[in-house]
């Protein structure tokens, strides 16, 4: 399938159809192949390739975004006249931004030919590897492979394409109902060393035998990248999301030192357009601690005078970027934990939630693996425990002790989306449960 | 050529290649949204997604293959990739997998639907829900939105055990929701559900929820909010209502009792759960007043179909019985892995998903008493009502909710307002403390549960009544 043949003809199709109207056209092939394994056993080994329209017309003051995965000339045709058919009778829609000009790309798009042409066998591979480094303990989890061919045109001039690649491995090792976990997202399958994670898993299950439990209160912590993660997370969604900020829904606040000077953050994105045909570049949001940026589409970026940073997807949601990283540090995990007379050695969060966007706030529970630093020493296993923390705060002035020196990339649920992730020592966490309630 | 001529192409495909076992499902799937924000349409989408998507069983090993073509020649190279894939599981291969049997159906289902969601034109849709908004923030919400969402799904099953099942799933909802912004926090009314209230009806669903007429109330509410006293932290009599209530159904029974949970297949992701087959019968989840179904048969509700998407015949069944634990929501490999002899709950979102064990509607029975009772029957206690945020553990144990609104209950009365209510406990323990439990039964629908990797969103169906929980943590704040 051509894709760039593909958006083509829809546009001209809908151009004809239209007449007046302003157009632009998605037309996006993803193969996609994922690997799970539980029970150190394969157990899902599926495999997609997709095509998708995504057709989206502005005529007479509305809009309308369709998409098909029907690719033949009559759904390609059908695509376009259910759109002609629900503009016309569509809502107004009086925050139309209009779209964008021609411009070109300001990044590559990063394409590994191997991982783009992974086999079955490739995947199996990594993941024989784990299950064999983890040294008999029980496995689960994932190996994926992914390969986007994405194209962008609209009536307006502007045309785009690019591929990307993706590649992640997840794996958890499990020891006497104690969990330990590695996790790694490259853009080429050969970064991820199945031998090497399932051997930290394995590890990490290990030093868990016997925990105990812990009171609340507030800890002072070193967080994993995989801890991190779930941060990143939360701040693309709810945090410097320009929607949410321009309907007060968000704590960022342009100018403002809201974080410690050792924190900069930064999106690094993988797909090098959003879906409204915007170049994208590396966009600096944090800068020692000041909020220097947030991410707009075109709705946004129209709203405040500003210009689209290129995160154009849901006019709902708003825009999100989802390649954040926290600039690294000098520290290791290991000067951290030296530097910490009573706190927590957290390797993963979960299932977090916000009780409150504008401030942040979030309730979860910690996951694969607490330990209790008590005189600069990691000293024993302690069971899971909720915590419910600002997380603007936890990074605040003052907040933040450590950062390390290597950043890992995460994995995120988005396809090509991923989170590089230092460790961090913090001040404070604040633990308002552990597993008795 | 049939869709169902697509299907079997695959299937046959799929056996020439080496499988022992194979099926497929051809899906078309029409989908419609709608978002408004504050008196303007935010969002129209209107997608049509069609394709098949393919099964295998070589040996121990399954492997799944999809493609939105629906040639003869694309299904039969999708059945014979998926064999492939399937081989190549057999690198990291486990012990033998089964399949329970199941009733082989040549079959046709629909879902009841009086006025079909796509044909009511887009402006009238647009009307309802940027009038709505538009009253909200008349009425002094500094945000208000609303969503309706319409699926059209239309699926046919083949399998080498000579299934051939096509079904027409329509399904809609709508809601509503008020956001008042004070200096530190924001306060939020929905209506009818956080997320809408879905169903596998037509656009009566929505007709019937009356929208425009609870706009007001919602954006009083939430300004409302903003002044109320907090929540007091402490243990304390809980009343739940029962849009509450069916999210801590949904969250701390129903994904703790499926099976590929249990049996440790999502142990890396969504997490295990806290039940051990080995108690399956005997151990007590809650009171006696816990009675829980599994059932995909109740006309209208979200969770409904007419068979599984392993050909399996919708079928109800206790989960929990009289407190004791007596059903898990299972599919055929994993039942016969654990020793059981049903199925009926597998499912998957689209054509390119792999079908895994979903719920279906996991529902509380309604008990002896009514919310007026409980509540004059409570001498010191909080009612609260309508999920704000969940979280719970991987075992399904721990969960702490945030609800948007709650009201003190003193001496048999409701009192005033409270803001920030959170509850927080341990499953059994809190299913143990339920002692009153309403008739007033809810069929809740919900649209957005997430599992499985890569991740897909199923639609489950809740229904249950307000009912009372003793000495339950509430008032924790960050």
């Amino acid at each position: 399938m051509n894709v760039s043949v593909t958006a083509e003809q829809v546009l001209e199709l809908a151009v004809r159809a239209l007449p007046g109207a302003e157009i632009d056209v998605t037309a996006d092939a993803v193969h996609r192949a994922l690997t799970r394994f539980a029970n150190s056993r394969i157990h899902q080994n599926v495999a997609e390739d997709t095509v998708s329209v995504r057709l989206r017309a502005h005529l007479d003051g509305r809009t309308v975004s369709t998409t098909t995965t029907l690719t033949s000339p009559e759904g390609l045709t059908s695509l376009v006249a259910r759109t002609a058919a629900a503009v016309r009778s569509a809502p107004r829609d009086p925050g139309w931004p209009g779209l964008a000009p021609a411009a070109p790309l300001a990044l590559p798009g990063t394409v590994d030919e191997a991982t783009r042409d992974a086999s079955p066998d490739d995947r199996a591979a990594r993941v024989q590897a784990f299950v064999e480094a983890a040294g008999g303990l029980e496995t689960a989890g994932y190996c994926q492979t992914g390969h986007w061919s994405g194209v962008y045109r609209n009536s307006a001039g502007q045309a785009l394409s690019a591929q990307a690649t993706t590649a992640e491995l997840d794996g958890i090792a499990r020891d006497a109902g104690a969990d330990g976990v590695a996790r790694r997202s490259s853009v080429r399958l050969s970064d991820l060393d199945g031998a090497a994670q399932g051997a930290r898993a394995a590890a990490k299950a290990r030093s868990q035998a016997d925990p105990v439990e812990l009171p609340p209160g507030r800890y002072e912590v070193v967080l994993e990248p995989e801890a991190v993660a779930d941060l990143l997370t939360n701040f693309s969604l709810f945090g410097f999301n320009a929607k949410a900020v321009q309907e007060r829904r968000s704590f960022a606040r342009l100018g403002e030192a809201q974080f410690d000077e050792a924190i900069s953050l930064y999106d690094d994105p993988r797909e090098p357009f959003d879906g409204e045909g915007t170049p994208r570049t590396r966009l600096a949001l944090v800068e020692k601690g000041v909020t220097t940026a947030l991410a707009h589409d075109r709705r946004t970026a129209a709203a405040a005078g500003a210009a689209s940073t290129g995160h154009g997807g849901s006019a709902a949601w708003g825009p999100m970027p989802n390649n954040l990283g926290f600039a690294p540090g000098s520290s290791s995990p290991e000067e951290m934990i030296s530097r910490i007379e009573r706190g927590l050695l957290i390797t993963d969060l979960w299932y977090t939630r916000v009780l409150d966007p504008r401030t942040l706030a979030l309730t979860g529970l910690t996951r694969n693996g607490v330990w209790l630093i008590e005189g600069g020493e990691v000293t024993r296993p302690v069971r899971n425990m909720r915590f419910t923390q600002l997380y603007p705060q936890a990074l605040g002035p003052g907040a933040v002790l450590g950062v390390s020196a290597e950043a890992v990339p995460q994995p995120s649920r988005q396809f090509l989306g991923a989170w590089t992730a230092p460790a961090l020592h913090l001040a404070s966490w604040n633990i308002t449960g552990n597993a008795s309630g | 050529m049939s869709f169902f001529d697509v299907a079997e192409a695959a299937v046959a495909a799929a056996l020439d290649a080496g499988a022992r076992y194979a099926d497929a499902r051809v899906m078309h799937k029409r989908y419609e949204s709608m978002e408004a924000r504050n008196g303007e349409v935010e969002e129209l989408n209107s997608d049509e997604s069609a394709g098949i998507g393919v099964r295998a069983l070589v040996g121990s090993s399954w492997g799944f293959y999809a493609v939105p073509d629906l040639s003869d020649s694309a299904a039969r190279l999708a059945g014979a990739r998926a064999t492939a894939i399937a081989k190549a599981s057999a690198r990291v291969a486990g012990p033998g997998v089964d399949l329970v049997p199941t009733t082989v159906s040549t079959a046709t289902w629909a879902s009841e639907c009086l006025i079909d969601p796509l044909a009511v034109p887009l402006s009238d849709k647009g009307d309802l829900l940027t009038h709505a908004t538009k009253t909200m923030v008349e009425h002094g919400a500094d945000q208000a939105t609303g969503v309706y969402q319409v699926w059209d799904t239309r699926k046919w099953f083949v399998s080498s055990e000579g299934h051939r099942i096509d079904q027409h799933v329509r399904e809609c909802g709508a809601g509503i929701q008020a956001t008042s912004i004070g200096e530190g926090e924001t306060q939020v009314r929905s209506y009818p559900a956080a997320r809408g209230q879905y169903g596998t009806r037509g656009w009566e669903l929505v007709q019937g929820l009356d929208l425009l007429a609870h706009a007001p109330r919602l954006a009083e509410e939430s300004r409302a909010l903003l002044t109320a006293p907090l929540c007091p932290s402490g243990e304390t009599a809980l009343i739940l209502g029962s849009e509450q209530l069916f999210l801590q159904i949904h969250e701390s029974v129903g994904h703790a009792i499926e099976l590929d949970r249990i049996l440790g297949w999502e142990a890396a992701f969504a997490g295990t759960s806290w039940l051990d087959l080995s108690q399956l019968g005997s151990l007590r989840y809650g009171s006696e007043l816990m009675n829980v179904t599994i059932d995909p048969t109740l006309p209208g509700a979200l969770g409904s179909f007419g068979f599984d998407d392993e050909g399996t015949p919708a079928a109800k069944r206790y989960a929990v019985k009289d407190g004791i634990w007596v059903g898990v929501l299972a599919g055929r490999d994993s039942a016969a892995l654990a020793g059981l002899d049903y199925g009926g709950s597998v499912r998957a979102d689209g054509w390119s998903r792999l079908p895994m064990v979903r719920m279906t509607n996991v529902g509380l029975e309604p008990g002896p008493h009514t919310l007026e009772q409980i509540i004059a029957e409570t001498d010191d206690g909080v009612f609260m009502d309508h999920n704000r945020s969940w979280s719970i553990d991987d075992k399904r144990l721990n969960f702490q909710f945030g609800c948007e609104i709650a009201y003190e209950v003193k001496n048999g009365k409701k009192g005033r307002m409270l803001r920030n209510p959170t509850y927080t406990g341990i499953g059994p323990k809190f299913w143990q403390s339920m002692d009153m439990l309403s008739s007033e039964t809810e069929n809740w629908g919900t649209p957005n549960c997430g599992k499985g990797q890569p991740t897909q969103v199923g639609h489950t169906g809740h229904p249950c009544a307000p009912a009372r929980f003793q000495n339950v943590r509430v008032g924790v704040r960050a």
